[in-house]
């Protein structure tokens, strides 16, 4: 139990009697007030009420706060739908004369896959349509971007509304934060970044193969290729910076002078850590436009253009 | 020079927003025209100030909505025609207009259990690196002006929470001696159980408005939750405790809590119904 003093702070002054700040001011001129509390006339005794100011307006902002809520929600949903759209329409993941597997399909698992595009095989019985043929990467890297500490604050933001915006009332009731059972998951972040650090080993893997698949086989450069590249590089550019991997690679360490290469790795971290969320944004970005590319590409709609062989 | 529209909470906490033509000079900043007004208008209006260089923290405020510290906030960023609203900080008790009852935060700080040296080891025995104090160093730029306190929804929009909420800038405290290469605490499980540090939700307001620019969501906040995980939700750390092998959590500085709470009990019935 905490003591009354700290629920209602005001009401201490109130009680005891002392009403530091009003009663000081009486007696005394500016430049000697220690206190920094400036008045020229003697105030009258009114004490403090003990609440807060009794302000109605939910925020006095007059900047356009509610802009970037709005445009997290619009960034957060293109993405989902995008996503989601793709990973049920099971097609056009594919492109077998340069081996260019989308992300979204990698690795592919389902029995429905084509044979080249699995890298570790298939599971032996069909899946029912609504699975998605990525069946483990996808729920994996979900998870970690749903823990991962800046799309937190993005969603607790724009969609949860607590708060809207620095300073803004949120429209909550009550709050408990993340001290629920069901807020719990929020702490595995970590293990959702191990994960996934395995599976932008993948990704990086996929990358590399349609280097080695030209239009007349052997090594070969296509506009998907690079486009596959700038991908992955934004992939390691956002789980590298993640915040629990700053914390295992040396933040939580009391002392740095004792392990030095950790602390080297910590300041790489560290400074990469900085753009999380742009590589958070980027990365969702470059990974609907390799998507895109592909499925374009893999139905036939456009050719890849192809820079060398 | 030029003359404004300042609209400023005049009284207490029932107070209500006062409008005032003032005059203004290139250069000035809010805090300055705060002080025009009490020289030439409202010579009883209470402001708390006193470095006018943003280094002591008293000046905190809200202008437009914003916390800001008010010799920080200067003048020519608002237009020639825009009216300027000052309120007190809106998660504290007003004392009278400007002027908030800020103990909810020293009686924060006093929870938290201070810096403890390995015993053995007696003053001037450690030699410290750059690397190791830096991180500390820069939660020691702050000037504790309450403004991440005071914009951090938990407490701002619930003051229920303040029992079980220390705020950013005292879980800034926690994980700066959890970082403290000679220190030989944990204060790890207190930082989730005691001092609230579930209740953020890294939403970053505290990191907006800190006027002295310290980052402390990203490398208070996070680094201290991480730290949680890997006392409290770490599996192997659980296994350990079922094993036998216990970490020893140090508690709150004793005799904090309990031995207030009797003699403010009045106060508190007097004080209810203050919240919004």
């Amino acid at each position: 139990m905490l003591p009354a003093a700290i629920q209602h702070p005001g009401a201490v002054t109130a009680t005891e009697g002392t009403g530091p700040l009003p009663a000081s001011l009486a007696r005394r001129s500016p430049q000697e007030v220690e206190t920094t509390v400036t008045s020229t006339t003697s105030a009258h005794d009114d004490r403090p009420g003990g609440g807060r100011a009794r302000l109605n307006q939910r925020t006095l902002r007059t900047d356009r706060w509610w802009l970037g809520p709005i445009l997290t929600t619009l960034g957060l949903a293109t993405f989902l739908v995008y996503g989601a759209a793709r990973v049920f329409q099971q097609d056009h993941y594919w492109v077998a004369e340069h081996h260019y597997l989308t992300p979204f399909y990698s690795p592919c698992l389902a029995a429905q896959c084509a044979p080249e595009a699995s890298l570790f095989g298939r599971v032996p019985w069909e899946l029912p349509p609504f699975f998605p043929y990525a069946l483990l990467s996808l729920p994996i890297l979900l998870l970690f971007r749903v823990t991962c500490y800046y799309y937190r604050k993005a969603y607790y933001r724009s969609i949860w509304q607590a708060p809207t915006a620095c300073a803004v009332r949120e429209p909550h009731r009550s709050y408990t934060g993340e001290t629920r059972p069901l807020m719990l998951p929020q702490n595995g972040h970590r293990y959702f970044f191990y994960a996934a650090f395995v599976i932008t080993v993948i990704n990086t893997w996929d990358m590399l193969v349609p280097y080695f698949h030209g239009t007349e086989g052997g090594f070969g450069i296509g506009v998907g290729n690079l486009i596959m590249l700038v991908n992955v590089l934004m992939l390691w550019g956002y789980t590298l910076s993640c915040h629990s991997c700053r914390h295992i690679m040396g933040g939580r360490l009391r002392s740095f002078s004792r392990n030095p290469v950790r602390y080297w790795a910590w300041t790489r971290i560290s400074t990469l850590n900085h753009r999380h969320m742009l590589f958070g944004w980027l990365s969702i970005a470059s990974l609907m436009t390799t998507d895109a590319y592909i499925a374009l590409v893999a139905s036939g709609t456009i050719t890849d253009l192809r820079i060398l062989n | 020079m030029s003359e404004r529209t300042f609209r400023v909470w005049r009284g207490a906490d029932d107070g209500e927003l006062t409008e005032y033509r003032v005059e203004v000079n290139e250069g000035e900043v809010v805090l300055d025209v705060l002080h025009r007004l009490q020289a030439t208008q409202t010579p009883d209006m209470a402001v708390r100030w006193n470095c006018k260089a943003g280094k002591c923290g008293s000046c905190s405020v809200e202008i437009n909505g914003l916390p800001r510290l008010s010799c920080m906030t200067r003048m020519s960023v608002f237009e020639e025609d825009e009216v300027v609203t000052v309120t007190p900080m809106r998660t504290f008790p007003v004392v009278r207009d400007l002027v908030c009852d800020v103990s909810y935060n020293y009686a924060k700080a006093r929870e938290i259990p201070s810096f403890t040296p390995d015993p053995k080891t007696s003053p001037g025995d450690f030699r410290m690196r750059q690397a190791d104090v830096e991180r500390s160093q820069e939660f020691r730029k702050c000037i504790e002006c309450f403004l991440c306190n005071n914009v951090c929804h938990v407490i701002r929009d619930h003051e229920e929470n303040k029992e079980h909420f220390s705020g950013p800038r005292f879980l800034m405290r926690v994980a700066e001696l959890e970082m403290h290469p000679e220190d030989t605490a944990d204060r790890r499980r207190t930082a989730q159980e005691e001092f609230g540090l579930g209740y953020c939700n890294i939403t970053k307001c505290c990191t907006e408005v800190c006027p002295e620019g310290i980052r402390i969501t990203d490398n208070a906040l996070i680094p201290l939750k991480e730290r949680v995980v890997d006392r409290k939700y770490d599996p192997l750390v659980w296994l350990g405790s079922k094993i036998g092998m216990r970490p020893r959590d140090t508690p709150i500085a004793p005799n904090i809590r309990r031995a207030e709470g009797g003699g403010a009990e009045g106060g508190g019935a007097e004080g209810g119904g203050a919240e919004e």
